[in-house]
Parts: C-alpha cells; sequence; structure tokens
C-alpha cells in the first residue's frame, strides 16, 4: 500500500479507483447483509427472552 | 407510626440511595471548588488540551447517546410505525435528561453561568460551527421540554393544555428530526479545524456524517440499553401495553441498527481509501482504530443480526450495551485519546479524579431524575385518562 505519487492527479486516481472498488463490494455486501438479517422475519412470532 | 416511620427509614436505606447520595454529595463539593477556585482546582486541562473528559464524554457522548429521541419519534411519528409507540415516552424523557445535563456539563466547562444565554442573544458567531450546535442544542432542548410536557400535564391533570401541545406533535418531531441532524454533525464538523492535531485514522473530512450517521445506532441502542434496565428496575410502574410491546421494540431497532452500523462501517472504510491512510493500519494506532471499529461496531452489528434472525433478546441487549460503549468509545477516541497523539506522553491529557467524579456526579443526577419522574408521570405506562386503548385519544 506504499505507492509513491507524483502528482495530484496520480493520488485521486488511485484513491479513487479504490473507493469505487468498495462501493462495488458495498453495492453488493449490504443487500445481501440486509438478506441476512430478514430472511428470517415471517417464521415465527415468538422470541428468546 | 412507628412501625410505618421504621419501615420508611429502612425503604430509604437501600443501597441505590445511599451510593447515590455519597455521589450527590461529592459532586456538590466538587461543583463549590469548580465554581470558586476556578477550572484548574479541579482538572488537567492546559493550553494544549483545552477541552477534556467533559466535552469529551459529557457533551459528545451525551448528545450521541440522546439521539434515541428524535430516532423513537421520527419512526413513530414520521415513519407510522406505531408499533414503537410504547418507547418514544421513554426515549424522549432520555434524550431530554441528556441534552439538561449536556447544558449542565458545561457550565463546569465554560463557567460564568450567567452569561450562557450570551451566543444566543447578545452576541452570535455567525460564522462558528460552535455558535450552530449551542443553537440547535437550545431550540431542540426546547422541543424536547415541550415533547415531554404532555405526561406532565396528564400527570398534574391539565386536559387542556395537554390537548393543545398534542397537537403539535408531528410539527416538533419533524423540528426535533431537522435540529439533531444539524447539530449532530456539527459537533463531528467541530473537529476538523484540526487536522493537525487529530490522528488522521480519525480526522476526516467525513468526520459530520460518521457523527451523524454514528448518532442514529447509539440512539437505537441507547433506547434498547435503557428499556432493558426499566424493565429490570422499574418494572411495577410499566403496563401491559409496555410489556408486550417491548420486545417488538428491541428487534425492530436491533434491525435497523444493524443495518446503519453495516452503513457506516463502509463510509469508514470509504475514508479510510479516499485519504490513502491503509498503510496507519498497520501502526499501534492502526490497532487501537481496528479495535474501536471493529470491535465496538462490526462485532454488535453481527451480535444485532443474530438477534434478530434467531429472535435472541439476549443477544440484543449484550449488542445495544457495546453498542453504547463503542459510541463513548469513538468520541472520546475524537476528542481525547487520538486528539494531540504526537505530543510527548508527559504533555498528554490525562484527566483528574475530580474531573471524573463530576461527570460521574452528572450521570448520577440524570439516573436520580429520570427515576424520580418515571415513578411519577406516566412514562413506561399509559394514563387511565388518556390510554390509546379508549376512543378518541390519543397520545404522544
Amino acid at each position: 500500500m506504499n505507492t509513491l505519487f507524483f502528482t495530484l492527479q496520480d493520488f485521486m486516481v488511485h484513491t479513487k479507483g479504490i473507493t469505487y472498488l468498495i462501493m462495488g463490494g458495498l453495492l453488493v455486501a449490504l443487500p445481501l447483509f440486509w438478506w441476512f438479517l430478514t430472511d428470517r422475519d415471517d417464521e415465527n412470532e415468538t422470541w428468546r427472552q | 407510626m412507628t412501625d410505618n416511620g421504621g419501615q420508611n427509614v429502612r425503604k430509604l436505606w437501600t443501597p441505590f440511595n445511599v451510593i447515590v447520595g455519597i455521589i450527590l454529595a461529592a459532586g456538590a463539593v466538587l461543583t463549590v471548588m469548580r465554581f470558586t477556585q476556578g477550572i484548574g482546582a479541579v482538572t488537567n486541562l492546559d493550553n494544549n488540551n483545552p477541552w477534556g473528559l467533559w466535552i469529551g464524554f459529557d457533551l459528545l457522548c451525551g448528545v450521541a447517546l440522546a439521539a434515541g429521541g428524535y430516532v423513537t419519534s421520527a419512526a413513530c411519528y414520521i415513519f407510522g410505525l406505531k408499533r414503537y409507540h410504547s418507547a418514544v415516552r421513554p426515549a424522549i424523557l432520555t434524550a431530554f435528561l441528556g441534552y439538561a445535563l449536556v447544558v449542565l456539563a458545561l457550565h463546569y466547562d465554560v463557567g460564568r453561568p450567567w452569561r450562557l444565554p450570551y451566543p444566543i442573544f447578545v452576541s452570535q458567531g455567525t460564522s462558528s460551527l460552535l455558535f450552530e450546535v449551542g443553537l440547535c442544542v437550545f431550540l431542540y432542548l426546547t422541543v424536547l421540554f415541550i415533547e415531554f410536557t404532555p405526561a406532565a400535564f396528564e400527570w398534574l391533570g391539565f386536559k387542556k393544555i395537554r390537548a393543545l401541545v398534542v397537537k403539535l406533535t408531528l410539527i416538533l418531531t419533524i423540528f426535533g428530526v431537522v435540529l439533531s441532524t444539524l447539530h449532530q454533525s456539527s459537533l463531528g464538523a467541530l473537529f476538523m479545524i484540526a487536522p493537525s492535531k487529530l490522528h488522521p485514522l480519525w480526522y476526516s473530512s467525513y468526520l459530520p456524517v460518521y457523527f451523524f450517521i454514528s448518532s442514529m445506532f447509539a440512539g437505537m441502542s441507547m433506547v434498547i440499553f435503557e428499556s432493558t434496565l426499566a424493565h429490570r428496575y422499574l418494572s411495577r410502574h410499566m403496563d401491559d401495553t409496555h410489556h408486550q410491546e417491548a420486545p417488538g421494540v428491541a428487534l425492530g431497532f436491533a434491525k435497523a441498527a444493524a443495518f446503519v452500523m453495516a452503513g457506516y462501517l463502509g463510509i469508514k472504510l470509504i475514508g479510510i481509501a479516499i485519504d490513502d491512510h491503509w498503510r496507519l493500519l498497520a501502526t499501534g494506532w492502526g490497532v487501537w482504530y481496528l479495535v474501536e471499529v471493529i470491535g465496538f461496531v462490526a462485532f454488535p452489528a453481527f451480535l444485532f443480526a443474530m438477534g434478530v434472525r434467531e429472535r435472541n433478546l439476549i443477544f440484543v441487549r449484550w449488542a445495544a450495551a457495546w453498542t453504547v460503549l463503542g459510541i463513548v468509545l469513538n468520541r472520546l477516541n475524537i476528542s481525547v485519546i487520538a486528539f494531540n497523539y504526537h505530543l510527548p506522553s508527559h504533555e498528554r491529557y490525562i484527566p483528574s479524579l475530580m474531573e471524573i467524579g463530576t461527570s460521574v456526579f452528572i450521570v448520577t443526577l440524570g439516573i436520580v431524575i429520570y427515576r424520580f419522574i418515571t415513578t411519577r408521570m406516566p412514562v413506561l405506562h399509559e394514563h387511565p385518562d388518556y390510554s390509546t386503548h379508549s376512543p378518541g385519544q390519543e397520545r404522544t
């Protein structure tokens, strides 16, 4: 991760590139997490105290 | 008569009352010291560290954890989730007391309490974030007070004025959400003035967003945490509706908190990426940062999710308490621990025992007032004359 940057352009391209990849990952991960949270919603209406 | 008197004396000398009495007495002494001998007599603050525990804990944590007020009232009155209705009044009360104690704690830090109205009414610093925070806290405290008054009016039997305030519920809720959005984020923005002092892992141009989003799950966790304590210690003051709705409130808020926490983790990741701070994660400060983010956000988010999936309230309650601790850790990291991180150890700020004592005093004061109100006013139960189960009645 110790990339050497010579210009602000280099830095922005690098960091924005990583950020877009993370955004793509989040677009997949967050709906999956929502599915994980809600897929048992209708199974039962009881709870453990 | 004598027996009754003896019983009353025994009731007074409970462990809770004795401990609270000692704390309040010590707090009174510290208060006198603070306001007669100055801030230097009771704190370790200096020119390098003008903000310490009273700002980091009492103010930042107090405001974040009081967010349950706007979160719960927005869920119930704006999003129409009426199944959370029984949680609104305790959440509003906690928020009102939280903000009131924030203002009280600010007096200890700022001093000269008679000048409190100056920034709002006499000399407005309109270019300052602190002015915006001060104005929002002033307005939101007023909103919370009005939102809570129906409970007091029911207790006092003031039916007409209570009916008038109930009609304002929706507009007050909207005001509450707007004002909270403004000042929760501005508290984070305050630290953007110090890029050279705050450690780069915590410093980010997204600080206002972090503060606002974390306030949402802080508020939800605090509602669950407070409900857990109320069920344990104030159960006899709750009605059947409150008892029946509590598990649903806990599971619903746990689900929302888990998802918001996942989003928060996502934008924290983006914050690291956009500033290219990956290499800092391999340092000692990086490990501490990961403890905060993984140990006190990712872990409780997963615990919330497991609690929701398994419908396990034990998981949910532990996750809520853990999240509350995590919020305290985050705010202390930003304002105290990772602040001035570059200073040599002998110049670092460590709060004095008297500062810690004052904070404990203020929290205890909040607990005592909460207990006083909930054991008298219809907060954890519905007043029989205004029950939502009676036709034509609306409760706020």
